[in-house]
Protein backbone atom coordinates (compact mmCIF):
# COMPACT_ATOMS: atom_id res chain seq x y z
CA UNK A 1 0.00 0.00 0.00
CA UNK A 2 1.40 3.51 -1.29
CA UNK A 3 0.04 6.36 0.74
CA UNK A 4 1.37 9.80 -0.50
CA UNK A 5 0.80 12.63 2.09
CA UNK A 6 1.02 16.30 1.32
CA UNK A 7 2.50 19.04 3.71
CA UNK A 8 2.71 22.05 3.52
CA UNK A 9 5.18 24.85 5.32
CA UNK A 10 3.27 27.86 7.18
CA UNK A 11 3.84 30.61 9.00
CA UNK A 12 4.50 29.49 12.83
CA UNK A 13 1.74 29.99 14.36
CA UNK A 14 2.73 32.25 17.19
CA UNK A 15 4.67 34.18 14.47
CA UNK A 16 3.77 38.19 14.77
CA UNK A 17 2.91 38.73 11.18
CA UNK A 18 3.57 42.15 9.39
CA UNK A 19 1.96 42.90 5.84
CA UNK A 20 4.97 42.43 3.24
CA UNK A 21 5.39 45.79 1.29
CA UNK A 22 3.28 44.49 -1.83
CA UNK A 23 0.25 44.21 0.16
CA UNK A 24 -0.54 40.81 -0.85
CA UNK A 25 0.96 38.73 1.36
CA UNK A 26 2.60 38.49 4.81
CA UNK A 27 6.58 39.64 4.83
CA UNK A 28 8.10 36.63 5.20
CA UNK A 29 11.42 37.43 6.09
CA UNK A 30 12.76 36.30 9.94
CA UNK A 31 9.02 34.77 10.03
CA UNK A 32 9.75 31.37 11.88
CA UNK A 33 7.71 28.37 9.74
CA UNK A 34 6.40 25.01 10.61
CA UNK A 35 4.25 22.01 9.47
CA UNK A 36 0.94 23.05 8.59
CA UNK A 37 -1.20 21.48 11.59
CA UNK A 38 -3.58 19.11 10.14
CA UNK A 39 -0.83 17.73 7.65
CA UNK A 40 0.95 16.34 10.75
CA UNK A 41 -2.11 14.72 11.54
CA UNK A 42 -2.19 13.32 7.75
CA UNK A 43 0.93 12.06 8.17
CA UNK A 44 1.07 10.29 12.22
CA UNK A 45 -2.33 8.53 9.91
CA UNK A 46 -0.59 7.52 7.14
CA UNK A 47 2.50 5.78 9.34
CA UNK A 48 -0.44 4.18 11.37
CA UNK A 49 -2.16 2.84 8.66
CA UNK A 50 1.50 1.19 7.10
CA UNK A 51 1.95 -0.07 10.38
CA UNK A 52 -1.48 -1.75 10.97
CA UNK A 53 -1.14 -2.98 7.45
CA UNK A 54 2.13 -4.76 7.93
CA UNK A 55 3.39 -3.09 4.33
CA UNK A 56 3.37 -0.32 2.16
CA UNK A 57 5.14 3.06 2.11
CA UNK A 58 4.50 6.19 3.06
CA UNK A 59 6.04 8.89 0.54
CA UNK A 60 5.44 13.07 2.06
CA UNK A 61 5.09 15.72 -0.73
CA UNK A 62 5.48 19.12 -0.12
CA UNK A 63 5.20 21.97 -2.67
CA UNK A 64 7.46 25.31 -1.54
CA UNK A 65 10.69 26.74 -1.83
CA UNK A 66 13.70 25.30 -0.32
CA UNK A 67 13.06 26.23 3.18
CA UNK A 68 10.17 23.75 2.86
CA UNK A 69 12.90 20.91 2.82
CA UNK A 70 12.57 21.11 6.64
CA UNK A 71 8.80 19.94 6.51
CA UNK A 72 10.08 16.90 4.79
CA UNK A 73 12.80 16.22 6.39
CA UNK A 74 11.03 16.47 9.88
CA UNK A 75 8.34 13.73 8.05
CA UNK A 76 11.33 11.61 6.88
CA UNK A 77 12.23 11.39 10.85
CA UNK A 78 8.87 10.53 12.23
CA UNK A 79 9.07 7.54 9.70
CA UNK A 80 7.98 8.28 6.70
CA UNK A 81 9.75 6.68 3.62
CA UNK A 82 11.13 9.51 1.02
CA UNK A 83 10.18 12.47 -0.21
CA UNK A 84 9.33 14.56 -3.19
CA UNK A 85 9.76 18.51 -3.15
CA UNK A 86 7.97 20.32 -6.05
CA UNK A 87 10.11 23.11 -5.54
CA UNK A 88 8.22 26.79 -6.44
CA UNK A 89 9.66 30.26 -4.52
CA UNK A 90 6.88 32.44 -3.80
CA UNK A 91 4.24 29.50 -3.69
CA UNK A 92 2.25 31.74 -2.45
CA UNK A 93 1.25 33.31 -5.46
CA UNK A 94 -0.32 30.09 -7.06
CA UNK A 95 -3.62 29.82 -6.86
CA UNK A 96 -5.29 26.55 -5.41
CA UNK A 97 -6.12 25.33 -8.72
CA UNK A 98 -2.58 26.09 -9.97
CA UNK A 99 -1.01 24.42 -6.35
CA UNK A 100 -3.43 21.00 -7.66
CA UNK A 101 -2.88 20.78 -11.32
CA UNK A 102 1.07 20.87 -10.50
CA UNK A 103 1.03 18.59 -7.45
CA UNK A 104 -1.35 16.52 -9.58
CA UNK A 105 1.26 16.24 -12.90
CA UNK A 106 4.37 15.58 -10.34
CA UNK A 107 2.87 12.60 -8.59
CA UNK A 108 0.14 10.91 -11.18
CA UNK A 109 2.78 8.60 -11.94
CA UNK A 110 3.47 7.33 -8.48
CA UNK A 111 -0.18 5.76 -8.72
CA UNK A 112 -0.62 5.65 -4.99
CA UNK A 113 -3.77 3.94 -3.29
CA UNK A 114 -4.04 6.58 -0.58
CA UNK A 115 -3.46 10.06 -0.96
CA UNK A 116 -3.58 12.47 2.74
CA UNK A 117 -4.01 15.99 3.06
CA UNK A 118 -4.84 18.16 6.22
CA UNK A 119 -8.36 19.49 5.72
CA UNK A 120 -6.76 23.07 4.93
CA UNK A 121 -3.65 24.98 5.51
CA UNK A 122 -3.36 27.61 8.58
CA UNK A 123 -1.87 30.45 6.14
CA UNK A 124 -4.17 30.93 3.05
CA UNK A 125 -6.75 28.84 4.07
CA UNK A 126 -8.17 27.47 0.76
CA UNK A 127 -9.02 24.33 1.93
CA UNK A 128 -9.63 23.05 -1.71
CA UNK A 129 -6.35 22.08 -2.79
CA UNK A 130 -6.95 17.96 -2.00
CA UNK A 131 -10.47 18.02 -3.49
CA UNK A 132 -9.47 19.60 -6.28
CA UNK A 133 -6.72 17.20 -6.97
CA UNK A 134 -8.75 13.86 -6.28
CA UNK A 135 -10.80 15.54 -9.16
CA UNK A 136 -7.70 16.11 -11.58
CA UNK A 137 -6.78 12.90 -10.67
CA UNK A 138 -10.32 11.07 -11.24
CA UNK A 139 -10.03 9.48 -7.85
CA UNK A 140 -12.83 9.83 -4.92
CA UNK A 141 -12.17 11.87 -2.01
CA UNK A 142 -13.57 12.59 1.63
CA UNK A 143 -13.11 15.78 3.70
CA UNK A 144 -12.77 16.59 7.17
CA UNK A 145 -11.94 13.15 8.41
CA UNK A 146 -11.37 12.22 12.18
CA UNK A 147 -11.04 8.37 12.11
CA UNK A 148 -10.41 5.43 9.58
CA UNK A 149 -11.31 2.16 10.37
CA UNK A 150 -7.99 -0.02 10.18
CA UNK A 151 -9.98 -3.17 10.57
CA UNK A 152 -10.82 -2.03 6.84
CA UNK A 153 -7.58 -2.09 5.48
CA UNK A 154 -7.66 -5.28 3.58
CA UNK A 155 -11.05 -4.49 1.70
CA UNK A 156 -12.98 -1.26 1.25
CA UNK A 157 -11.66 1.12 3.77
CA UNK A 158 -14.28 2.82 5.65
CA UNK A 159 -13.41 6.64 6.79
CA UNK A 160 -15.48 8.49 9.63
CA UNK A 161 -16.34 12.40 8.30
CA UNK A 162 -16.69 14.91 10.48
CA UNK A 163 -20.12 17.20 10.16
CA UNK A 164 -21.45 19.97 12.12
CA UNK A 165 -22.55 20.20 15.66
CA UNK A 166 -21.18 17.23 17.01
CA UNK A 167 -22.29 14.81 14.04
CA UNK A 168 -20.27 12.50 11.86
CA UNK A 169 -20.79 9.66 9.25
CA UNK A 170 -19.15 6.65 8.13
CA UNK A 171 -18.37 5.84 4.12
CA UNK A 172 -16.67 3.28 2.43
CA UNK A 173 -14.28 3.72 -0.14
CA UNK A 174 -12.92 1.88 -2.96
CA UNK A 175 -8.70 2.50 -3.55
CA UNK A 176 -7.57 5.07 -4.78
CA UNK A 177 -9.00 7.59 -2.89
CA UNK A 178 -8.16 11.16 -1.23
CA UNK A 179 -9.07 11.52 2.36
CA UNK A 180 -8.60 15.35 4.19
CA UNK A 181 -7.56 15.23 7.56
CA UNK A 182 -8.72 16.49 10.52
CA UNK A 183 -6.51 17.84 13.50
CA UNK A 184 -6.76 15.76 16.45
CA UNK A 185 -7.18 11.98 14.71
CA UNK A 186 -4.75 10.62 16.57
CA UNK A 187 -1.64 11.82 18.83
CA UNK A 188 1.14 12.59 17.02
CA UNK A 189 4.71 10.74 17.28
CA UNK A 190 7.63 12.58 18.43
CA UNK A 191 11.10 12.02 15.90
CA UNK A 192 13.00 9.60 17.81
CA UNK A 193 17.29 9.94 17.45
CA UNK A 194 17.14 6.66 15.41
CA UNK A 195 14.39 8.29 13.32
CA UNK A 196 16.46 11.10 12.43
CA UNK A 197 19.42 9.65 12.03
CA UNK A 198 17.50 6.95 9.45
CA UNK A 199 16.08 9.79 7.99
CA UNK A 200 19.81 11.09 6.48
CA UNK A 201 19.79 8.23 4.11
CA UNK A 202 16.27 8.35 2.69
CA UNK A 203 15.33 9.88 -1.05
CA UNK A 204 14.24 12.84 -1.86
CA UNK A 205 13.58 13.54 -5.48
CA UNK A 206 13.25 17.06 -6.46
CA UNK A 207 10.62 18.18 -8.92
CA UNK A 208 10.93 21.92 -11.14
CA UNK A 209 7.21 21.91 -12.57
CA UNK A 210 6.49 24.10 -14.92
CA UNK A 211 3.69 26.37 -13.75
CA UNK A 212 0.64 26.90 -16.18
CA UNK A 213 -1.17 30.09 -16.20
CA UNK A 214 -4.52 29.68 -14.84
CA UNK A 215 -7.33 32.06 -16.54
CA UNK A 216 -9.70 31.88 -13.56
CA UNK A 217 -7.41 32.36 -10.79
CA UNK A 218 -8.67 34.19 -7.32
CA UNK A 219 -6.35 36.99 -6.91
CA UNK A 220 -5.22 38.53 -3.60
CA UNK A 221 -5.17 42.40 -4.20
CA UNK A 222 -4.76 43.05 -0.87
CA UNK A 223 -3.93 41.80 2.46
CA UNK A 224 -3.94 43.91 6.06
CA UNK A 225 -5.42 44.04 9.36
CA UNK A 226 -8.79 42.94 10.21
CA UNK A 227 -10.75 45.65 11.16
CA UNK A 228 -12.24 45.89 14.03
CA UNK A 229 -15.72 45.50 14.48
CA UNK A 230 -15.89 46.17 18.40
CA UNK A 231 -14.45 49.14 20.28
CA UNK A 232 -12.44 47.01 23.10
CA UNK A 233 -11.92 48.28 26.28
CA UNK A 234 -8.14 47.34 27.27
CA UNK A 235 -7.44 46.92 31.05
CA UNK A 236 -4.47 47.60 33.35
CA UNK A 237 -2.01 48.87 30.34
CA UNK A 238 0.15 46.44 30.26
CA UNK A 239 -0.27 45.24 34.49
CA UNK A 240 -1.98 42.57 34.00
CA UNK A 241 -2.99 41.81 37.85
CA UNK A 242 -4.06 45.10 37.99
CA UNK A 243 -6.13 44.17 34.77
CA UNK A 244 -7.73 41.62 36.57
CA UNK A 245 -8.55 43.72 39.28
CA UNK A 246 -10.00 46.11 37.15
CA UNK A 247 -12.24 43.73 35.27
CA UNK A 248 -13.61 42.03 38.01
CA UNK A 249 -15.33 45.83 39.01
CA UNK A 250 -16.31 45.70 35.87
CA UNK A 251 -18.42 42.53 35.94
CA UNK A 252 -19.52 43.85 39.04
CA UNK A 253 -20.81 47.10 38.45
CA UNK A 254 -21.08 47.32 34.34
CA UNK A 255 -21.65 43.57 33.47
CA UNK A 256 -23.48 42.80 36.52
CA UNK A 257 -22.37 39.30 36.86
CA UNK A 258 -21.10 38.96 40.43
CA UNK B 1 -28.64 35.25 -12.82
CA UNK B 2 -27.45 33.68 -9.77
CA UNK B 3 -27.88 30.53 -7.88
CA UNK B 4 -28.30 30.03 -4.52
CA UNK B 5 -27.63 26.24 -2.97
CA UNK B 6 -30.09 25.26 -0.33
CA UNK B 7 -28.30 22.84 1.72
CA UNK B 8 -30.91 19.97 3.92
CA UNK B 9 -30.87 17.13 5.63
CA UNK B 10 -34.18 14.93 5.13
CA UNK B 11 -35.76 17.68 3.56
CA UNK B 12 -34.80 19.82 6.89
CA UNK B 13 -33.38 23.10 6.35
CA UNK B 14 -30.10 24.10 7.30
CA UNK B 15 -30.51 27.11 8.09
CA UNK B 16 -27.35 28.93 7.11
CA UNK B 17 -28.70 28.28 3.74
CA UNK B 18 -31.08 31.69 4.07
CA UNK B 19 -27.53 33.21 5.31
CA UNK B 20 -26.69 32.34 1.20
CA UNK B 21 -30.14 33.94 -0.23
CA UNK B 22 -29.44 36.83 2.40
CA UNK B 23 -25.81 37.05 0.52
CA UNK B 24 -27.41 35.86 -3.11
CA UNK B 25 -30.40 39.01 -2.68
CA UNK B 26 -27.38 41.59 -2.07
CA UNK B 27 -25.31 40.71 -5.03
CA UNK B 28 -28.27 40.14 -7.30
CA UNK B 29 -29.17 43.87 -6.20
CA UNK B 30 -25.87 45.17 -7.12
CA UNK B 31 -25.28 43.29 -10.01
CA UNK B 32 -29.01 43.60 -11.52
CA UNK B 33 -28.84 39.50 -11.48
CA UNK B 34 -31.86 37.42 -10.58
CA UNK B 35 -31.50 34.69 -8.41
CA UNK B 36 -32.82 31.24 -8.14
CA UNK B 37 -32.50 28.40 -5.40
CA UNK B 38 -31.36 24.93 -5.73
CA UNK B 39 -32.36 21.90 -3.87
CA UNK B 40 -30.51 18.24 -4.86
CA UNK B 41 -33.37 15.85 -3.62
CA UNK B 42 -34.60 12.41 -4.61
CA UNK B 43 -38.18 13.43 -4.36
CA UNK B 44 -40.49 16.55 -4.47
CA UNK B 45 -38.80 18.25 -1.60
CA UNK B 46 -40.90 19.35 1.05
CA UNK B 47 -38.27 22.48 1.67
CA UNK B 48 -39.20 23.79 -1.61
CA UNK B 49 -42.73 25.49 -0.85
CA UNK B 50 -40.95 27.11 2.25
CA UNK B 51 -37.84 28.10 -0.02
CA UNK B 52 -40.50 29.67 -2.58
CA UNK B 53 -41.66 32.17 -0.07
CA UNK B 54 -38.26 33.96 -1.14
CA UNK B 55 -37.49 36.67 -3.21
CA UNK B 56 -36.53 34.39 -5.44
CA UNK B 57 -36.84 34.18 -9.21
CA UNK B 58 -37.48 30.17 -9.37
CA UNK B 59 -36.76 27.09 -6.59
CA UNK B 60 -34.71 24.61 -9.01
CA UNK B 61 -35.52 20.82 -7.37
CA UNK B 62 -32.60 18.70 -8.77
CA UNK B 63 -34.37 15.31 -8.61
CA UNK B 64 -33.10 11.89 -8.94
CA UNK B 65 -32.95 8.89 -6.00
CA UNK B 66 -29.51 9.36 -5.56
CA UNK B 67 -29.76 12.88 -3.93
CA UNK B 68 -31.64 11.36 -0.93
CA UNK B 69 -28.62 11.09 1.47
CA UNK B 70 -25.38 13.41 0.36
CA UNK B 71 -22.26 12.29 -1.63
CA UNK B 72 -19.82 14.18 -3.03
CA UNK B 73 -20.06 12.80 -6.27
CA UNK B 74 -24.15 12.97 -6.46
CA UNK B 75 -24.02 16.76 -5.33
CA UNK B 76 -21.39 17.06 -7.76
CA UNK B 77 -23.35 15.36 -11.13
CA UNK B 78 -26.43 17.23 -10.02
CA UNK B 79 -25.18 20.31 -9.62
CA UNK B 80 -23.13 20.23 -12.78
CA UNK B 81 -26.51 20.00 -15.23
CA UNK B 82 -28.41 22.13 -13.47
CA UNK B 83 -25.64 25.27 -13.60
CA UNK B 84 -24.56 23.69 -17.45
CA UNK B 85 -28.92 24.17 -18.46
CA UNK B 86 -28.92 27.82 -16.22
CA UNK B 87 -25.36 29.27 -17.35
CA UNK B 88 -25.50 31.11 -13.93
CA UNK B 89 -22.83 34.14 -13.41
CA UNK B 90 -22.52 33.85 -9.97
CA UNK B 91 -22.83 30.24 -7.49
CA UNK B 92 -23.49 31.53 -4.11
CA UNK B 93 -22.87 28.92 -0.83
CA UNK B 94 -22.88 28.76 2.79
CA UNK B 95 -18.92 28.04 3.81
CA UNK B 96 -20.64 24.62 5.74
CA UNK B 97 -18.72 20.93 5.96
CA UNK B 98 -21.17 19.66 3.63
CA UNK B 99 -19.93 22.56 0.94
CA UNK B 100 -16.08 22.85 2.01
CA UNK B 101 -16.92 18.84 0.65
CA UNK B 102 -18.56 19.37 -2.96
CA UNK B 103 -18.08 22.75 -4.04
CA UNK B 104 -13.97 22.66 -4.79
CA UNK B 105 -14.77 19.39 -6.91
CA UNK B 106 -17.53 21.06 -8.46
CA UNK B 107 -15.60 24.49 -9.51
CA UNK B 108 -12.52 21.96 -10.76
CA UNK B 109 -14.79 20.27 -13.39
CA UNK B 110 -15.71 23.68 -14.45
CA UNK B 111 -11.90 24.43 -15.06
CA UNK B 112 -12.75 26.94 -11.97
CA UNK B 113 -12.21 27.23 -8.18
CA UNK B 114 -14.13 28.77 -5.00
CA UNK B 115 -13.14 31.63 -3.45
CA UNK B 116 -14.26 30.23 -0.05
CA UNK B 117 -15.26 31.61 3.65
CA UNK B 118 -16.14 35.00 2.84
CA UNK B 119 -16.90 37.22 5.41
CA UNK B 120 -17.87 40.40 3.19
CA UNK B 121 -17.80 41.59 -0.59
CA UNK B 122 -18.13 44.91 -2.04
CA UNK B 123 -19.18 46.33 -5.54
CA UNK B 124 -16.87 48.31 -7.45
CA UNK B 125 -18.12 49.59 -9.96
CA UNK B 126 -19.91 45.71 -11.18
CA UNK B 127 -16.72 43.72 -9.88
CA UNK B 128 -16.85 42.43 -6.82
CA UNK B 129 -13.95 42.12 -4.04
CA UNK B 130 -14.72 39.78 -1.68
CA UNK B 131 -12.99 39.62 1.78
CA UNK B 132 -11.06 36.25 3.28
CA UNK B 133 -9.49 35.82 6.70
CA UNK B 134 -6.82 34.23 6.32
CA UNK B 135 -2.97 33.26 8.51
CA UNK B 136 -6.03 31.33 11.37
CA UNK B 137 -8.25 35.20 11.32
CA UNK B 138 -4.44 37.09 11.93
CA UNK B 139 -5.08 38.90 8.30
CA UNK B 140 -8.03 39.90 5.97
CA UNK B 141 -7.63 39.58 2.33
CA UNK B 142 -9.34 40.99 -0.32
CA UNK B 143 -10.00 39.07 -3.65
CA UNK B 144 -10.82 39.23 -7.16
CA UNK B 145 -11.81 36.52 -9.46
CA UNK B 146 -10.15 36.50 -13.01
CA UNK B 147 -11.41 35.13 -16.03
CA UNK B 148 -15.61 34.01 -16.66
CA UNK B 149 -18.48 33.11 -15.61
CA UNK B 150 -19.28 31.41 -13.56
CA UNK B 151 -18.01 32.55 -9.80
CA UNK B 152 -18.32 30.10 -7.33
CA UNK B 153 -18.31 31.74 -3.85
CA UNK B 154 -18.42 30.42 -0.43
CA UNK B 155 -19.57 32.66 2.55
CA UNK B 156 -18.58 32.20 5.97
CA UNK B 157 -21.41 31.03 9.03
CA UNK B 158 -22.54 34.59 9.66
CA UNK B 159 -21.40 36.76 7.43
CA UNK B 160 -25.07 37.30 6.63
CA UNK B 161 -28.26 37.06 9.21
CA UNK B 162 -30.66 34.45 7.77
CA UNK B 163 -32.94 36.73 9.38
CA UNK B 164 -31.95 39.28 6.23
CA UNK B 165 -33.60 37.08 3.70
CA UNK B 166 -36.19 38.89 1.64
CA UNK B 167 -39.37 37.08 1.10
CA UNK B 168 -42.20 37.96 -1.11
CA UNK B 169 -43.76 37.26 -4.25
CA UNK B 170 -43.88 33.13 -4.76
CA UNK B 171 -41.12 31.78 -6.83
CA UNK B 172 -41.70 29.33 -9.57
CA UNK B 173 -40.76 25.71 -8.51
CA UNK B 174 -38.88 23.88 -11.68
CA UNK B 175 -38.34 20.33 -11.08
CA UNK B 176 -34.71 19.50 -13.08
CA UNK B 177 -34.41 15.75 -13.20
CA UNK B 178 -30.68 15.05 -13.69
CA UNK B 179 -28.22 12.28 -14.25
CA UNK B 180 -26.11 11.01 -11.77
CA UNK B 181 -23.34 9.08 -12.27
CA UNK B 182 -21.77 6.25 -10.38
CA UNK B 183 -21.43 6.95 -6.53
CA UNK B 184 -17.89 6.10 -5.72
CA UNK B 185 -18.57 5.94 -1.76
CA UNK B 186 -21.13 4.20 0.09
CA UNK B 187 -22.77 6.62 2.85
CA UNK B 188 -24.07 5.00 6.34
CA UNK B 189 -26.36 7.32 8.47
CA UNK B 190 -25.26 10.31 10.09
CA UNK B 191 -25.37 9.74 13.47
CA UNK B 192 -24.42 11.92 17.07
CA UNK B 193 -21.78 10.65 19.14
CA UNK B 194 -22.88 9.88 22.82
CA UNK B 195 -25.03 12.91 23.74
CA UNK B 196 -23.72 15.60 25.24
CA UNK B 197 -23.43 15.67 28.85
CA UNK B 198 -22.83 18.92 29.39
CA UNK B 199 -25.40 21.41 27.11
CA UNK B 200 -22.81 24.88 27.13
CA UNK B 201 -25.92 26.41 24.83
CA UNK B 202 -27.69 27.15 28.17
CA UNK B 203 -24.81 28.44 30.22
CA UNK B 204 -25.61 32.07 31.38
CA UNK B 205 -21.05 32.36 31.90
CA UNK B 206 -18.37 30.65 30.22
CA UNK B 207 -14.84 30.32 30.89
CA UNK B 208 -13.22 29.13 27.83
CA UNK B 209 -9.60 27.73 27.69
CA UNK B 210 -7.34 27.83 24.73
CA UNK B 211 -3.59 26.71 24.18
CA UNK B 212 -3.00 29.33 26.26
CA UNK B 213 -3.28 26.70 29.18
CA UNK B 214 -0.26 24.97 28.47
CA UNK B 215 -0.91 21.79 30.32
CA UNK B 216 -3.60 19.60 31.30
CA UNK B 217 -2.80 20.03 34.86
CA UNK B 218 -3.32 23.79 35.00
CA UNK B 219 -7.21 23.40 33.73
CA UNK B 220 -7.55 23.43 37.71
CA UNK B 221 -6.94 26.69 37.55
CA UNK B 222 -9.04 28.27 35.52
CA UNK B 223 -11.94 25.71 36.81
CA UNK B 224 -11.41 27.85 39.95
CA UNK B 225 -12.07 30.43 38.46
CA UNK B 226 -14.93 29.22 36.72
CA UNK B 227 -15.91 27.93 39.74
CA UNK B 228 -15.86 30.77 41.62
CA UNK B 229 -17.77 33.12 38.93
CA UNK B 230 -20.72 30.44 38.78
CA UNK B 231 -19.53 29.84 35.38
CA UNK B 232 -19.34 26.31 32.91
CA UNK B 233 -15.77 25.17 31.16
CA UNK B 234 -15.37 24.78 27.83
CA UNK B 235 -12.50 25.40 25.42
CA UNK B 236 -10.88 25.40 22.19
CA UNK B 237 -10.48 23.00 19.43
CA UNK B 238 -6.96 21.99 20.56
CA UNK B 239 -7.47 21.55 24.35
CA UNK B 240 -9.99 18.93 23.45
CA UNK B 241 -7.97 17.70 20.90
CA UNK B 242 -5.59 16.75 23.39
CA UNK B 243 -8.14 15.32 25.57
CA UNK B 244 -7.71 17.68 28.23
CA UNK B 245 -11.36 18.01 28.43
CA UNK B 246 -14.11 15.85 27.00
CA UNK B 247 -15.38 17.38 23.31
CA UNK B 248 -18.65 17.72 24.73
CA UNK B 249 -16.92 21.21 26.30
CA UNK B 250 -15.76 22.23 22.98
CA UNK B 251 -16.62 25.71 21.25
CA UNK B 252 -16.35 26.46 17.60
CA UNK B 253 -17.63 25.07 14.31
CA UNK B 254 -17.11 21.65 15.12
CA UNK B 255 -18.26 21.83 18.83
CA UNK B 256 -21.24 23.26 20.30
CA UNK B 257 -22.29 27.26 19.36
CA UNK B 258 -23.25 29.00 22.18
CA UNK B 259 -24.13 32.95 23.43
CA UNK B 260 -23.84 33.68 27.28
CA UNK B 261 -24.04 36.63 28.96
CA UNK B 262 -20.23 36.48 29.96
CA UNK B 263 -17.79 34.50 27.42
CA UNK B 264 -14.23 34.96 29.32
CA UNK B 265 -11.27 33.42 26.60
CA UNK B 266 -8.74 32.48 28.57
CA UNK B 267 -5.04 32.32 25.98
CA UNK B 268 -7.79 31.70 22.98
CA UNK B 269 -5.83 33.13 20.03
CA UNK B 270 -9.48 33.50 17.86
CA UNK B 271 -9.08 31.41 15.18
CA UNK B 272 -11.93 31.34 12.91
CA UNK B 273 -13.06 28.07 13.58
CA UNK B 274 -13.81 28.72 17.40
CA UNK B 275 -15.13 32.43 16.80
CA UNK B 276 -18.25 31.48 14.90
CA UNK B 277 -18.64 29.36 17.78
CA UNK B 278 -19.27 32.63 20.79
CA UNK B 279 -19.16 35.47 18.78
CA UNK B 280 -23.02 36.18 19.53
CA UNK B 281 -22.13 36.00 23.65
CA UNK B 282 -23.51 39.18 25.13
CA UNK B 283 -19.99 40.45 26.38
CA UNK B 284 -16.68 38.65 25.39
CA UNK B 285 -13.92 39.36 27.40
CA UNK B 286 -10.25 38.40 26.18
CA UNK B 287 -7.29 37.68 28.10
CA UNK B 288 -4.25 36.60 26.01
CA UNK B 289 -0.47 37.68 26.04
CA UNK B 290 -0.47 38.32 22.69
CA UNK B 291 -1.89 41.79 21.68
CA UNK B 292 -2.31 40.77 18.15
CA UNK B 293 -4.51 38.34 18.95
CA UNK B 294 -8.11 37.72 16.66
CA UNK B 295 -9.58 37.56 19.81
CA UNK B 296 -9.05 40.78 20.71
CA UNK B 297 -10.97 42.37 17.17
CA UNK B 298 -14.53 40.94 18.90
CA UNK B 299 -13.59 41.26 22.34
CA UNK B 300 -15.64 44.05 24.62
CA UNK B 301 -12.50 44.07 27.17
CA UNK B 302 -9.29 42.96 26.97
CA UNK B 303 -6.04 41.81 29.30
CA UNK B 304 -2.88 41.50 26.98
CA UNK B 305 -0.62 39.19 29.71
CA UNK B 306 -0.40 36.02 31.30
CA UNK B 307 -3.47 34.17 32.03
CA UNK B 308 -1.08 32.56 34.97
CA UNK B 309 -0.93 35.99 37.00
CA UNK B 310 -4.37 37.25 35.71
CA UNK B 311 -6.12 33.88 37.51
CA UNK B 312 -5.63 34.24 40.84
CA UNK B 313 -5.91 37.66 40.52
CA UNK B 314 -9.49 36.91 39.39
CA UNK B 315 -10.48 34.35 41.69
CA UNK B 316 -9.56 36.65 44.71
CA UNK B 317 -11.31 39.50 43.70
CA UNK B 318 -14.28 37.67 42.81
CA UNK B 319 -14.72 36.00 46.13
CA UNK B 320 -13.75 39.66 47.88
CA UNK B 321 -16.62 41.33 45.99
CA UNK B 322 -19.25 38.43 46.78
CA UNK B 323 -18.42 38.44 49.77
Amino acid sequence: MKIIVLMKQVANKDAVLRVGNDEKWIDESDIAHQTNESDGYALEEALRMKEAKGEGEVVVCTLGGQSAKTVIKDALARGADRGIHIIVENDQKLSPHQIAKTIADAIRDENADLIFTGLQSDDASYGQTGVILAELLGIPHATIVIDIDRESLNGNLRVKRELESGWYQWFVYQLPALLTIQSGISQIRYASLKGIMAAKRKEIKEVTPTIEDFGAAQQIQKVYMPLKTKQTQMLGDGDVKRGAAELVEKLKTEIRVI
Amino acid sequence: MILVFIEHKDCVLNKTSLEAITAAQGIGKDLGLKISAVIPCDKDCALAQEISNYDLEKVIMAKNEKLGIYTPDGYTDAWEQVIKATNPTYVIMAHTYQVRDFAPKLAARFGKEVVGDCIRYRNEDGKLVFTRRIFLGKLDADVIIEGDAPYFVTFQSGAFRGDNAEKGGSANIETMDVEVGEIRMKPEAPFQEAKASIDLTKSAIIVAVGRGIKSQENIEKAQELADALGADLAASRPICDAEWLPIDRQIGSSGQTVAPKVYIALGISGAIQHIVGMKNAGTIIAINKDAEAPIFDIADYGIVGDIFDAMPVLVEEIKKAKS
